[in-house]
């Protein structure tokens, strides 16, 4: 086990003990301070792989997990995990530094950094794990973790509809990725990702190559929120201010990314995955970028603008991955484009964080997010100000600002794919840059549209609830450090570069790595050529659709409601509870009766047909040893038995007929020399007989009943049937051995396990993981029983909301 | 109130409790090489417990054993799941079991298994889960 390993589990461990720090500090000290020393240190100590990743080394350690399926926690840290990992630890840092002061001491504070935590330990699992199943799981936490956030405050209607979609939605999205993960796993036959890497070149002619890249791209844009699944994204608004900065633009959303980055080495360089990520991408960026101009939430035009501009760098990983092509001659020229996005990625994570900390800000010193409620918070707030005009500019693709470097970065991809001559593109690479141009007018716009229509005009004091005042020192520290970031890495981009961008290049095309074709300049200036011209275009033509806004935004009012997106997923919403509560309806009745002949009709069906259908009936009597004279009476005392429970008038003597079997059936044990089966056979049968007893206390009185013919008809042929299939099964598996005994090998238990007895060593130690589950299913049970009898929810029934 | 006519059950059940639980233990101890261990062990804890509810009154056994059922089963399965764990922390695969023969000051050579804290939690949630489902049945009333 190594210090990552122990890293990437620190946040679940300082999970389990957030709730104490809670009820011990409350009122003095806000919890988030405690939980503020975690991403602290892992910042800190992720920084410290820096030159060596740097430098070309990667850093891989493994530990034992369920070694015998080959499922190990294995961590690998190379540039593009590294990369990850700094911004999920650096922005939690930051985020939960403001939280601090944005979360009021009344709120359930425990709650929300018990989530926030789980989310950080999954997340660096995800991007740090090179098992595909480790990396699933963490990838399934990230999504419970931020649907639990999401749903924060539950008692919002909206916050459970935003919660509920995320979740349906990336958990679809996570399940079709498993599913692509393991056909992934059967082609390369490894669950590592560095060796289904390095066996790339076998992959594409694989059948299962096409499903497999479809199921996994799903899982990615679900995650990332690219169109048409990017529906969740504006509902998961919903979550405090701080959640959104860090799992809704910074880091969640960027697992998908992360995850098309990873497998670019094994998919990149087909035409199908040079197809679906990039005009995906492309059309999540036009998408986010068209509607985010309509919104007058500022929260909710920050998450189309997320999506627009997650979809920016989806498609630069795939104008990329066109450098893996190997057939092409000018790979370093498309590789630019992969760079680019990993550039975008860290810029993106610095201005949108920090134009998501000061809507916050706006929103706690205001009491509101609607732009039409907001304006000449100039002066009121004027550092507030002065970071949402660093954040949108960079955002809108000006100098001197980061965003302005990644997005020339960009045009010049798209202009090289444009040209492109590889995957049939030819005619069609045109729509490239025209794409990429009205999807920046666009965001020229709506960046406009934040910053001026809030921060300047005409102050509304009456429509605000508070008077408006500059927000609290610890709450702006946060975004300050945010816009330094922004403005910092526009003057000297080439020290990210060299220790951080270029690593991670390095990751995602290692066959280029190798041939050091990866490093990568980085300048502000690179005289008047097309990309310069297309960003001055943009700054004209959004500065005249700016001012003409009113003109023009009634195009919007035109595209009916009931074809947007939304719609449909509520549609299919509803009907999917109507139609399984139909289904549901038809069969869970109420009568446990019919319970009981669903599960014996199934007993009766599938075990029986398949001794049946396989010719299984096979009864062999000549290995059998003789029955002495002991034995028959024991059998015949236990027919008898069995016989007074069926005859028997009153309830306490069928509870004691059957006692008084379980306790025959233990004399065949020590007959048979089990002493084990023996006793726990007797224990349980005393323990059940008392139970029966006490149940026995609440029954009605056993009485003759009266009931139709058919009704009786089935309790027979499933009663009979039952026991003609238990006693067909019982012979049949005497007569027939198909496979040799195992037992041999627990025979060796004293030199395994030292241990002399074979059963409770099979218990505890050979088969401890079914004993474990079994122990958590029998208090799972108990829980069930307690919570069945003295759970009365107040109002019975009627909590219950029908429509 | 009624009075109760329980006399002989409750004199026999103050005797017959002692002996269960001591076989009890000893069935737990002695389930790593005779027949015995942590489910039956458990459970035979738990049919002394429930003869105490029988002869006495729940309310009475209660107040002179104040332990919440529920928690004891879930610590026993928190100790089961945190052995596994315990193994992963030493480079071991999860619910890997060591043993080893030690020399003890009065038992001599003696060998210890960390079977046995695995087995300790399957008692422990044995008997936590069989008295919870006992003792809501029976307290409904």
């Amino acid at each position: 086990m190594s210090w990552l390993h122990l890293l990437i589990l620190l946040p679940f461990i300082f999970a389990a003990v957030v709730p104490y720090i809670y009820r011990k500090f409350t009122p003095r000290i806000h919890t988030g301070w405690f939980v503020l020393v975690i991403p602290l240190v892992i910042f800190a100590f992720l920084l410290s792989f820096t030159t060596a990743i740097s430098n070309g080394n990667t850093a891989f350690s493994t530990v034992p997990w369920i070694p015998s399926y080959n499922i190990n926690f294995t961590t690998y840290v190379d540039g593009l995990s590294l990369i990850f990992g700094l911004l999920i630890a650096g922005i939690g840092a930051l985020v939960i530094l403001y939280s601090i002061f944005y979360m009021s001491k009344r709120e359930a504070l425990n709650n929300f950094y018990v989530y926030l935590l789980l989310f950080m330990g999954a997340m660096l699992g995800l991007v740090f794990s090179d098992n595909i199943f480790v990396l699933y799981v963490f990838w399934e936490t990230t999504s419970v973790s931020s649907f639990l956030l999401i749903a924060y405050w539950y008692e919002r209607e909206k916050s459970r509809y935003g919660a509920q979609k995320s979740m349906l939605i990336t958990i679809f999205g996570g399940l079709t990725m498993l599913a692509g993960l393991i056909m992934l796993s059967m082609m390369t036959e490894t669950y590592s990702i560095r060796e289904m890497v390095s066996q790339a070149a076998n992959v594409p002619s694989h059948s299962l190559f096409v499903p497999s890249m479809i199921l996994i791209l799903i899982g990615a844009f679900t995650k990332s929120a690219q169109f048409p699944f990017s529906i969740w994204l504006p509902d998961a608004m919903e979550a405090p201010t701080p959640i959104s900065a860090y799992l809704h633009s910074a880091t969640m959303v960027k697992a998908g990314i992360y995850l098309v980055a990873r497998l670019t080495p094994v998919f990149g360089g087909q035409s199908e995955w040079f197809w679906i990520v990039s005009s995906v991408g492309m059309i999540t960026l036009l998408y986010g970028s068209v509607n985010a101009v309509r919104q007058t939430d500022l929260k909710a035009l920050l998450a189309y603008s997320t999506i627009s501009q997650l979809g920016l760098i989806m498609s630069l990983l795939g104008l990329g991955s066109a450098s893996l092509y190997t057939g092409g001659e000018e790979s370093s020229v498309y590789m630019a484009a992969i760079f680019a996005a990993i550039f975008h990625l860290v810029n993106h994570s610095t201005f949108k964080g920090c134009l998501f900390m000061v809507v916050g800000i706006i929103d706690h010193e205001t009491g509101t997010r609607d732009i039409r409620r907001l304006g000449g918070l100039m002066h009121l707030m004027p550092i507030s100000f002065t970071l949402a005009v660093i954040g949108s500019f960079s955002m809108a693709g000006l100098p001197p600002f980061n965003g302005f470097l990644s997005k020339e970065m960009f045009f010049t991809a798209v202009i090289n794919a444009a040209e492109m001559k590889e995957f049939g593109v030819y005619s069609i690479g045109n729509l490239f840059p025209i794409i990429a141009w009205i999807a920046s007018v666009f965001t020229f716009v709506y960046s406009m549209i934040l910053v001026f229509k809030t921060f300047r005009g005409k102050n509304k004091p009456e429509k605000l609830a508070k008077e408006v005042h500059e927000a609290p020192l610890g709450m702006l520290i946060s975004p300050i450090v945010l816009g330094l970031f922004v403005v910092i890495i526009f003057f000297f981009p080439n020290i990210l570069s060299k220790y951080l961008l270029s690593p991670a290049l390095a990751a995602i095309v290692p066959t280029l790595a190798a041939a050091g074709e990866t490093n990568v300049k980085i300048s502000a200036w690179h005289g008047w050529n097309i990309e310069l011209f297309m960003t001055i275009g943009v700054i004209v033509l959004g500065t005249i659709m700016y001012h003409l806004l009113k003109k023009w935004y009634r195009i919007y009012l035109f595209y009916p409601e009931n074809l947007t997106l939304n719609h449909l997923y509520n549609i299919g919403l509803e009907n999917t509870e109507a139609v399984s509560r139909r289904v549901t309806d038809r069969y869970m009745t109420g009568f446990i009766r019919d319970y009981l002949v669903y599960i014996f009709a199934f007993i009766i069906v599938i075990v029986g047909g398949a001794v049946w259908l396989s010719d299984g009936l096979t009864i062999q009597t000549s290995g059998d040893a003789p029955v002495n004279w002991f034995e028959a009476a024991l059998m015949i005392v236990m027919i008898i038995t069995a016989a007074a429970v069926l005859f028997a008038k009153t309830r306490l003597k069928a509870i004691l007929a059957v006692g008084g079997l379980g306790f025959l059936v233990s004399f065949f044990f020590v007959l048979f020399r089990a002493p084990d089966l023996a006793l726990t056979q007797l224990v349980v049968e005393t323990v059940t007989t008392v139970l029966f007893l006490l149940c026995f206390y609440h029954l009605p009185q056993l009485r003759k009943e009266f009931a139709r013919i058919q009704f009786k008809a089935v309790n027979a042929i499933v009663s009979i049937g039952v026991g003609a299939v238990v006693t067909i099964v019982a012979l049949s598996a005497n007569g027939k051995r198909l496979f040799q005994s195992i037992s041999g090998y627990y025979e060796n238990s004293y030199e395994l396990a030292g241990a002399k007895n074979i059963v409770n060593s099979i218990l505890v130690d050979f088969r401890g993981i079914d004993t474990m589950l079994e122990i958590l299913v029998l208090s799972i049970a108990g829980l069930g029983v307690y919570t069945l009898i003295k759970l009365r929810l107040a109002g019975g029934d009627s909590n219950e909301k029908v429509k | 109130m009624k009075k109760s006519n329980d006399v002989i059950i409750r004199s026999v059940t103050k005797v017959a409790v002692v002996i269960i639980l001591t076989f009890a233990i000893n069935l737990f101890i002695s389930g790593h090489h005779q027949p015995g261990g942590g489910f039956i062990g458990g459970l035979a804890f738990a049919s002394a417990l429930i003869l105490l509810f029988l002869a006495f009154d729940i309310e009475t056994v209660r107040n002179h054993i104040p332990l919440d059922f529920k928690v004891v089963a879930a610590v026993g399965v928190l100790i089961s799941v945190l052995t596994g764990v315990g193994a992963m922390l030493l480079d071991h695969p999860f619910l890997f079991q060591a043993f080893g023969y030690f020399k003890l000051p009065i038992f001599g050579k003696t060998e210890l298994a960390t079977a046995v804290l695995f087995d300790i939690g399957v008692a422990l949630a044995v008997i936590g889960t069989s008295i919870t489902i006992i003792m809501t049945i029976g307290d409904d009333r």
